[in-house]
């Protein structure tokens, strides 16, 4: 393939205003629930000092891992030299961040004080896995803005393989980091584990990879641009290989807790007794994001786009479950205060599932997120040539032969 | 009488611009004038300052920073220039605290637009709500911070500067 | 200079109280008030040990710590905060029932501390664990650190703060160890309640003085920390659970 060929997006028409508003009115709707729950305190949410975070965690976690997983597409042209890849990099880089501002926007507009974000970036505590997602954050928005322009550049051309290896190994760095801040909680029975930042990982590929799907079929089509069936056949059983690796770190997660006897609580928690949390693993992670998607992605039914679509968004849907089991149902199962000892009486719900029931607020701003997100992916679309002009089999595969 | 006029024109015009340029520091004076812009500088007990009130003026606010720092970290609680002690001297006693329209922080940081993170957390009125602090020897249970805020401390109200 | 003279008059009263003032409220002689313009150093290290054996079924321990710091509630349990609360064990294989106060460990290794994205948690020099609040930007990860639920986020406006123990809407609170009363040379609201309601269930004192009375105590029967298989040294210790 000689050069690919990128073109804005027109934006002008009226569907293009359509979503550019509806995004808007989302992402304007999430700020303001935010406001209203500063403005209140957090008591108005269903956050509590039992689950100290909430909803708005659980978007914001799933757009930050989905963010490094956005990226893998452009780490799969530069960094493993996969030249049907080189034209999606852009819109690859471009996703990976804006999902990363809709995150870290819903992260910090959750906090007690987000007005001291301020103090967020010049106090640091280097012992704090907390701290170093900042730097890595504010890290990944630097390397993949140079990335980007190191592609849209012709005369930076040439430095894009190695910007494009540093961003890949920066945003492994980044999902060990993200999947650590739960890792590094001891007390707590649902979260330590090595297990945890690996298994983060492999979400990623997976929750970024449905998001780019979703974003690069709907943005082709309503363009009226051609997406061929060797680009969209690749990036479909791509999907399906992550979704099963996924299925597999989950599993071998669950089973490396089942060994430990000190666990088995939380693991019969999840599994068998914890009601909703039961229900949200098995029907949201396992069913919704895993085995129907899988079935879809690599059976016939795969041949269709739009069953595709909906398998991308029904992985978004179980990775938001999974996100919800793992924050939530790992709050909501009680600690332990003395090993042999139950508590039978407490002012302070010890030794109690904590109760939590999302506010709307809460899920108002969660989605503000994705909103945020998207409405800068789609206008970002329309003032730089991020997508590729075309995709036909013939543009991304010149040995492709019609069968 | 023109001239005068003109004098007098010239010298308010000259006083304005100066008044803008400086308006957090200087509205002070203008205020002590009674005048109704402005904030409202008023002290009720105590003769003094801790420093001189230009350097105050400059600089009440690096001074409550070092001081909260070594309060909150090291746990020295001098009381020199600690909010506790503003609060004390600062407080008006009708409203029993350092906020509200007429107050002396927030009246001169409502007019410099500089919003106060203090008072989120600290409160506004003196330790002892509604009493006025008593004399050290006075103090039965000898507790230190009472013993401290309670210490001798000049009764005369005064406007100042 | 009308301040010289203020700041002198508040140190000797501070001296005096600490040292002759107030006696029989206090189980431990503290050796003496530091002066205000002494920092805390390493040389001490306050701990507490409470034996369950003599704590009754009160809560005025608990009463105490409420109105010293003024942590005062709206009537909304999963919201509002605890500093100290009292809690109910039961033993798994016995059926064996006791109540003890559980509150921030003031542990030597703090989980709180290491999470802390700010550095707005912090270890004094002298072993107690605080909340700096004026950088604390309320996310909330020390909870999700701390191994005993020690800490509660204030989940709404706050009024009528005590001017000794600021809180506000917004930022992580937990137990003080009333920093503003040992500074002073004095014990916990909490332990000077137990000690004066006749329980004595409650000892306070310089873990790094071996004369100190929590030290004596210590030496004289077993205790054990909360969750000992965490390893975390904490400050406070448990007697008989
Ligand atoms: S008990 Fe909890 S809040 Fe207190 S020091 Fe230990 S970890 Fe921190
Ligand atoms: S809530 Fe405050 S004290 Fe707790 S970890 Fe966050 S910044 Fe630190």
């Amino acid at each position: 393939m000689a050069h690919a060929h990128y073109r804005n997006l027109e934006g002008r028409s009226l569907g293009f205003y359509a979503v550019l508003g509806l995004l808007g009115a989302i992402t304007f709707a999430g700020l303001g629930a935010a406001l209203y729950m500063e403005h209140h305190g957090h008591w108005v949410t269903g956050m509590s000092n039992q689950i100290v975070w909430g909803t708005p965690h659980v978007f914001a976690v799933f757009l930050i891992v989905a963010a490094s997983g956005a990226l893998n597409v452009a780490s799969i042209a530069s960094v493993f030299g996969r030249q049907l890849y080189k034209p999606l990099s852009r819109l690859s880089g471009l996703l990976a961040l804006t999902l990363l501002a809709g995150g870290l926007a819903v992260l910090v507009l959750d906090l007690g004080r987000p007005d001291r974000l301020i103090v967020a970036m010049t106090y640091y505590n280097f012992k704090s896995i907390f701290a170093w997602n900042i730097l890595l954050y504010t890290g990944f928005f630097a390397i993949v803005a140079v990335y980007l322009w190191m592609m849209m550049e012709r005369r930076m051309n040439d430095y894009s393989k190695p910007a494009g290896m540093f961003a890949f190994l920066w945003r492994l760095t980044l999902t060990t980091g993200t999947g650590s801040i739960f890792g590094f909680l001891v007390a707590r029975d649902a979260y330590d584990t090595a297990v945890m930042a690996p298994m983060f990982i492999v979400m990623s590929f997976a929750y970024g990879l449905a998001i780019y799907l979703v974003v690069l079929i709907a943005s082709m089509r309503w363009s009226g641009r051609e997406l061929g069936d060797v680009v969209f056949g690749r990036l479909r059983n791509l999907l399906g290989v992550f979704v099963a690796a996924v299925l597999y770190f989950v599993t071998v997660y669950h089973l490396t807790n089942l060994y430990i006897t000190q666990r088995h609580g939380i693991e019969g928690f999840i599994l068998l007794n914890g009601g909703a949390y039961t229900k949200m693993f098995w029907l949201g992670q396992v069913l919704i994001g895993g085995a129907v998607p899988l079935v879809i992605l690599f059976s016939r039914l795969g041949q269709s786009r739009a069953l595709v679509v909906l398998a991308s968004m029904l992985v978004v849907l179980g990775g938001l479950a999974q996100m919800y089991v793992t924050i939530i149902g790992g709050q909501a199962y009680p600690m332990p205060l003395m090993p042999g000892k139950e508590v039978v009486a407490s002012s302070f719900f010890d030794g109690m599932v904590a109760s939590y029931s999302p506010s709307l607020p809460e899920v108002v701003l969660g989605v503000g997120g994705i909103g945020l997100a998207l409405v800068m992916a789609t206008f970002a679309m329309k003032v730089l040539p991020f997508l590729p002009q075309s995709l036909s089999d013939a543009d991304a595969d010149p040995h492709y032969k019609a069968a | 009488m023109q001239k005068i006029r003109l004098m007098v024109f010239g010298a308010l015009a000259v006083a304005a611009a100066g008044w803008l340029a400086a308006a957090p520091v200087l509205a002070a004076e203008t205020a002590s004038a009674k005048s109704a812009i402005g904030p409202v500088i008023k002290t009720y007990k105590g003769d003094k300052c801790v420093e001189p009130t230009e350097e105050m003026r400059r600089n009440h606010m690096k001074k409550i920073l070092h001081q909260r720092d070594e309060t909150m970290h090291k746990g020295i609680r001098t009381r020199k220039y600690s909010l506790k002690n503003c609060i004390d001297c600062h407080a008006d006693p009708k409203t029993n605290s350092v906020l509200g329209e007429n107050g002396f922080c927030e009246s001169c940081h409502e007019y410099a637009a500089v919003s106060i993170d203090c008072f989120t957390c600290h409160s506004s009125s003196p330790e002892k709500n509604g009493q006025p602090p008593k004399a050290a020897s006075t103090d039965p249970a000898g507790l230190m911070e009472k013993t401290i805020s309670s210490a001798v401390m000049g009764t005369t109200n005064g406007n100042q500067p | 200079m009308s301040l010289s003279r203020r700041e002198f008059i508040g140190i000797g009263g501070g001296a005096i109280a600490g040292i002759t003032l107030a006696p029989g409220l206090r189980l431990v002689e503290l050796a003496r008030a530091r002066s205000p313009e002494e920092a805390a150093t390493q040389m001490q290290r306050w701990g507490l040990l409470i034996d369950i054996g003599r704590c009754q079924d009160c809560d005025v321990c608990v009463t105490a710590c409420r109105t010293e710091n003024g942590w005062y509630g709206h009537n909304r349990p999963a919201t509002d905060p605890q500093w100290i609360r009292k809690v109910t064990l039961k033993d798994n294989q016995t059926g064996y029932v006791e109540s003890l106060p559980v509150l921030c460990q003031h542990c030597e290794e703090p989980p709180c501390v290491d999470v802390c994205p700010t550095g707005a948690s912090f270890k004094r020099a002298d072993g107690i664990v605080l909340v700096d609040k004026h950088i604390c930007i309320g996310c909330r990860y020390c909870m999700m650190a701390c191994p005993y639920k020690a800490r509660s986020f204030v989940h709404e406006d706050t009024i009528n703060q005590k001017s000794y123990a600021p809180r506000g809407k917004g930022t992580v609170e937990s137990c003080t160890l009333c920093v503003h009363r040992v500074d002073a040379g004095k014990i916990p609201a909490c332990v000077e309640a137990c000690t004066k309601d006749g329980n004595q269930a409650m000892v306070f004192g310089d873990l790094k003085d071996p004369n100190s009375g929590i030290n004596k105590h210590l030496a004289a029967g077993p205790s054990t920390p909360l969750r000992p298989d965490l390893n975390l040294n904490t400050g406070v210790r448990y007697r008989g659970v």
